[in-house]
């Protein structure tokens, strides 16, 4: 395999250089430093007994022969928490719905208060010496159930009758949201030559980062402080949401760390209850108290995605041209509202409806509903995928009945770039891009032309060859707070970074973003080293605890390079400057005079300099310095709010091949095209695109979170039952970035972690459903399992007998 | 039951209970922490060890069985200093890791299989990887890693 990553830039470790991570190092070494790995003096080891109903009141909940068994420190159940006045664990993204109806935000206790609702709530806490001594205590509490029938399926759960999941949410209904000008969408209707019309499901998955989570609970009763070493994607959040909203700890007096973290996805952006047991217990105990998920339970308590029904029309004039797009969906927020629950389907779903289109006139609705199952919130992606399903399945199905190629209908729609900065009718503003660009690229690259040959060569082995074309915009760079703060959100969505240059010129980066395999330790570094002209080994980056970093929003939406790589550019060039003022002083020249290029500060036609070295040591040493006009020290901050949104686009090719005996899909080709903006570390954005489509693709052909639908028992509860993407479940892929840089912030920067997700389920269903078209096939759900598929064909009378 | 085994080039002799996993040993008792438990299944491979020279899952192993073994954990591959098998090394330079986790079986799981095989295909390597899951890299330059680290293996008589 060639490497495509031997062209080095100027800076060997600077911006644009495929630099290998510093972080590897301790992670194949087995040195790295996760929240089971954490052993504290005297702690104690916690277990959580959950409900095995999907829903019932709690009649009694016995734990005296639980609390005579050996090693057992303490059991605490939802009255516990009640006389302690804990809170309900809070949603920082609720949403307003038509008529100014806000979300409905039921209150959900870290342990059952009165009623469970869903296989999995919690409802007591054990904790003991060890942690088998723990598990032993659950399995001795005496629940006595009183079992209720339980709304399962979202579709289920808004019929009338259907059992309500809160007494006093009759209809299970969280909130009935919209977005867009229905009365435009219905006049374009109206003048349509053709409406196209698909019922589709976006269906439920588990992100199942490989660490499961964890939480330790320290106090410190001296000092009456609070540590919590958590698996978390946003420490600072997690910060802020407990300790104001559920324990009521002061900010000052609560430390959250969140070391090496294995994996998030979205998962673990939440606040979870978990973190509240421990911490609560920690300071009721006064000694540490520790919880690891096993896999199974991680799979009854972690967030789960997802999980839309949904109704999509597209209308168009008689060249295959949109007019107006409408869509109606009904998505799941399982038995409560998760951190960001009903912002998902709704902010940062319906604004992405227009893709990369000429779309004039579209209207969403969106109905949250409540069932008894897990509460959904983030996965990678998190609602530009189900977006980007729903609009390219019904161009799809729209090129088919108006008989035109699937490239064609896309490029007869597709926006140029000229056509930037372009307003969306469903509030977005796209800065930049080149779709049309990046779809060319990639027919290219797959050979478009080449398929019916490729086609008719499988159709000789029996076999059932497809391809599938997909575009996509995405929304990221998470978040302009002005408007995020309008769409319902609880707090600012900036960034935060501090660069502290020692006075030996090296530098330690403090920053509010959390790595978990995304490589920023190396990235950051990269930056840095562009910025001053050191090597990027001069710079530590420093993350993952509340103590050290003054303040940050964390990792999620595809964020941390746009916002948080700005607000590190910008905490730089404040350096920068006033290293300009010193050097000034030190040349005995003018501040305007003075140029910074490539690690030297110099009298601009000058051979008069002074080395970033020199300026930092006189900074801290300072005998000549302007100390009556300027503080010593080299330590600049910046808090970096972006004015909006970033909007990274693609075209991604998949090619499969069905086996009509067994259903089987066999992908065999994917080809990624994106524009993720300015690329920091090449190796770094290509592996983030490898892992993002090999996600979607799970959705696509494997993975698939299944409920009873009469009992709410989970049957896909572990990795025998969910089946994850292997090694062998895929090919290698093709990807290339086809860039325009953003126009508003300095790096030009977009965000590369979930543009594959993002674009490979419709790439891959497109592919499968095209291998079917002749079957007279418009659309397979998700996942396009051989049984499945198998089903489709043979209903078609195509089945192999 | 009393063992005696070879833990990372170290005779050892313990006292282990009868149902205490190799897992749990090495993590819990041992300290080393570089072996991962990601799932209960023995599904995922983040706990492979070698025992013998050979991959096993730690999580479904009993210690007890490891007595006059030799085990191997991921602690125990670099040579002292931390100078990097070249199985390692291929992965740091193929960017076969992100967020690491799976990162320890994965190694451990490549090792054994190219000590029998020096020029593997994509195709035999995905075969074998088929029991470590990982969820962040796509498994593309693991992929590239293993066959990378198989010719430094065998380059260097390692």
């Amino acid at each position: 395999m060639p490497d495509q990553h031997m062209n080095t830039p100027a800076n060997p470790t600077g911006i644009g250089a495929a630099v290998r991570r510093r972080e590897d190092m301790r992670f194949l070494l087995g040195k790295g430093n996760y929240v089971a790995d954490i052993k504290l003096p005297n702690m104690s080891y916690g277990a959580i007994l959950r409900s095995p109903h999907a829903h019932a009141r709690v009649k009694s909940v016995d734990i005296s022969a639980t609390l005579k068994m050996p090693g057992v420190v303490a059991v605490y159940t939802g009255a516990d928490l009640a006389a302690d006045k804990v809170g309900g664990m809070p949603c920082a993204w609720p949403v307003v719905g038509k008529g100014d109806v806000p979300a409905k935000e039921p209150m959900r206790p870290a342990l059952a208060q009165g009623k469970v609702r869903h296989v999995g709530d919690p409802v007591a806490f054990i904790v003991a010496e060890t942690l088998e001594q723990a598990r032993d205590g659950a399995e001795a509490v005496v629940v006595d159930y009183d079992e209720l029938p339980a709304a399962v399926g979202v579709l289920d759960a808004i019929k009338p009758g259907a059992p309500a999941v809160f007494d006093d949410i009759p209809d299970n209904v969280c909130v009935d949201w919209e977005l867009g000008d229905k009365a435009a969408t219905d006049a374009a209707f109206k003048k349509a030559a053709h409406i196209a019309r698909l019922s589709l499901v976006n269906n439920r998955l588990v992100g199942n980062p490989m660490e499961p989570r964890a939480a330790i609970g320290d106090f410190d009763v001296s000092r009456g402080q609070h540590t919590l070493y958590t698996t978390s994607q946003l420490p600072h959040i997690a910060k802020l949401l407990m300790g104001n909203f559920v324990l009521g700890i002061p900010q000052h007096k609560l430390r959250c760390v969140s070391p090496d973290v294995g994996g998030g996805f979205g998962v673990k952006q939440v606040h979870y209850l978990e973190e509240v047991l421990v911490t609560w217990a920690a300071r009721k105990l006064g000694r540490p108290v520790k919880w690891v998920a096993e896999r199974s339970e991680g799979f009854i308590s972690d967030a789960h995605a997802r999980d839309h029904v949904t109704e999509a029309e597209m209308a168009m004039d008689e060249n295959g041209k949109f007019l107006g797009l409408k869509v109606s969906t009904v998505a799941n927020m399982g038995a409560y509202l998760s951190t960001f629950g009903p912002n998902i389907p709704t902010n940062l779903y319906g604004p992405l409806l227009s893709g990369v289109y000429r779309l004039p006139a579209i209207y969403c609705e969106v109905k949250c509903v409540f069932t008894n199952t897990l509460p959904v919130d983030a996965y990678r992606g998190a609602g530009r995928p189900e977006a980007t399903f729903c609009l390219e399945r019904i161009v799809d199905v729209a090129a088919g009945e108006m008989k035109l190629s699937k490239d064609e209908i896309r490029r007869r729609n597709m926006l140029r770039m000229e056509d930037y900065p372009y307003q969306t009718p469903v509030l977005m503003n796209y800065d930049s891009g080149d779709p049309l660009g990046c779809m060319d690229k990639a027919l290219a690259a797959a050979d478009w032309k080449g398929f019916p040959a490729r086609k008719a060569e499988a159709a000789k082995r029996g076999k059932l060859r497809g391809i599938g074309l997909c575009t996509y915009v995405e929304a990221c760079g998470l978040a302009p707070s002005r408007i995020a703060i309008r769409l319902g959100v609880r707090g600012g969505l900036f960034e935060s970074a501090t660069v502290r240059v020692h006075p030996t010129g090296h530098v330690t980066v403090l920053i509010g973003t959390h790595s978990h395999g995304q490589g920023h330790e190396t990235t950051w570094s990269q930056i840095v080293s562009t910025k001053f002209g050191i090597p990027a080994e001069n710079v530590e980056v420093v993350f993952g605890d509340t103590d050290k970093v003054q303040f940050g929003l964390g990792t999620y939406g595809s964020r941390s390079a746009a916002v948080g790589g700005s607000a590190l550019a910008k905490a730089a060039d404040k350096v920068i400057l006033k290293g300009k003022k010193i050097a000034a002083h030190m040349l005995e020249a003018s501040e305007g005079d003075i140029e910074f290029k490539n690690g030297v500060f110099s009298v601009a036609g000058t051979d008069r300099s002074k080395t970033f070295g020199d300026i930092a040591l006189m900074a801290h040493f300072p005998v000549n310095y302007p100390l009556e006009i300027l503080e010593p020290g080299l330590e600049e901050q910046s808090f970096y709010d972006p004015v909006n949104f970033t909007f990274p686009c693609g075209a991604h090719i998949a090619e499969v091949e069905i086996d009509p005996e067994t259903g089987f899909v066999k992908l065999l080709n994917y080809v990624a095209v994106d524009d993720v903006g300015t690329v920091i570390n090449p190796i770094i954005v290509e592996g983030q695109i490898h892992g993002g489509v090999v996600q979607g693709v799970g959705q696509a052909l494997f993975e698939d979170c299944v409920y009873d639908e009469h009992s709410g028992q989970l049957l896909s509860g572990s990795f025998m039952d969910y089946c994850m993407p292997r090694a062998d479940s895929i090919p290698d892929m093709t990807v290339e970035t086809h860039v325009t840089a953003c126009t508003h912030n300095e790096l030009g920067v977009k965000g590369c972690g979930e543009v594959g997700t993002i674009g490979s389920p419709a790439t891959v269903i497109n592919a499968v459903v095209d291998a079917l078209q002749h079957l007279g096939v418009n659309h397979v759900d998700m996942p396009a399992s051989p049984n499945r598929v198998w089903r489709i064909i043979a209903n078609a009378g195509g089945a192999v007998k | 039951m009393q063992i005696s085994f070879t833990l990372n080039g170290k005779p050892l002799s313990l006292d282990v209970p009868p149902q205490e996993l190799l897992s749990e040993l090495l993590r819990e008792r041992l300290g080393l922490t570089g072996t991962h438990v990601g799932c209960d299944t023995s599904q995922c491979g983040a706990c492979v060890v070698h025992v013998d020279g050979k991959s096993v899952k730690s999580c479904s192993t009993l210690a007890a069985s490891l007595n006059g073994a030799t085990v191997t954990s991921i602690e125990g591959l670099a040579a002292p200093g931390g100078v990097l098998h070249p199985m390692q090394q291929a992965f740091h330079e193929k960017h076969g890791l992100q967020c690491g986790f799976c990162t320890p079986g994965m190694v451990m799981s490549a090792v054994d299989f190219a000590r029998d095989n020096p020029k593997p295909t994509p195709e035999a390597v995905r075969g074998w990887l088929e029991g470590n899951i990982c969820r962040c890299t796509g498994y593309q330059n693991i992929v590239a890693s293993v066959i990378a680290g198989a010719a430094a293996m065998h380059a260097k008589g390692a």
